[in-house]
């Protein structure tokens, strides 16, 4: 599978996934 | 002293625009413009005259970043760290930042000084570098997007997310 970190696009979905995934955990776990 | 954090907040933003925004240079502007210029032999401007320069401002004003930001928090620095209740938004941004800092110094700088030859490397070694660094470099960039979003929350986040 492919590094998505070798593409700008595959890095910004990951940027933004990673954000979805910190505002679900801290709104579960930390608010 | 209520001027200490104005000033922190101002000089934070400041430094923090330099260094993401040097951050997005690298990764939307410089990276393809080197693969571009290697095709017709013309990478050596860049890499001898604009890439230490960008390097310089950029590992620098991680540092003023952080600092400037550390001072900000004042007595609230553990609570965000710590990720007390009510500090949730703001500690994941200081964490992620806090991250990119040491990505910044431990990683991309070492690895570009043997790509631009600072430092002795061999072929191999350069090439193993250049790897690292671009992944850092990715890497940066895929978390500056949930930092910025924690970081400059603010109460609108408070209103929508409820961080």
């Amino acid at each position: 599978m492919k590094n998505p970190l070798d593409s700008i696009w595959g890095t910004i979905i990951c940027g933004l996934v990673l954000t979805v995934a910190l505002v679900v955990a801290a709104k579960s776990l930390l608010a | 002293m209520e001027y200490v954090p104005a000033l922190a907040r101002w000089l934070h933003f400041l430094a923090g625009m330099m260094w993401v925004g040097l951050l997005y240079y690298f990764n939307f502007v410089q990276i393809p413009a080197l693969k571009a210029a290697a095709a017709d032999g013309t990478a050596a401007g860049i890499t001898r005259h604009v890439a230490p320069r960008a390097l310089l401002y950029f590992r620098w004003s991680a540092v003023v970043t952080w600092l400037a930001g550390a001072a900000l928090l004042e007595r609230n620095f553990v609570n965000a760290f710590t990720l007390a209740k009510g500090y949730a938004g703001i500690g994941i941004g200081a964490w992620l930042g806090t991250i990119m800092l040491f990505n910044v110094w431990l990683i991309i700088w070492p690895n570009q000084q043997k790509i631009l030859g600072m430092k002795p490397a061999t072929d191999e070694e350069k090439n193993a570098a250049r790897r690292t660094a671009l992944l850092t470099s990715r890497l940066n960039m895929a978390l500056s997007i949930p930092m910025l979003f924690f970081m400059a929350g603010g109460l609108t986040h408070r209103a929508a997310f409820g961080l």
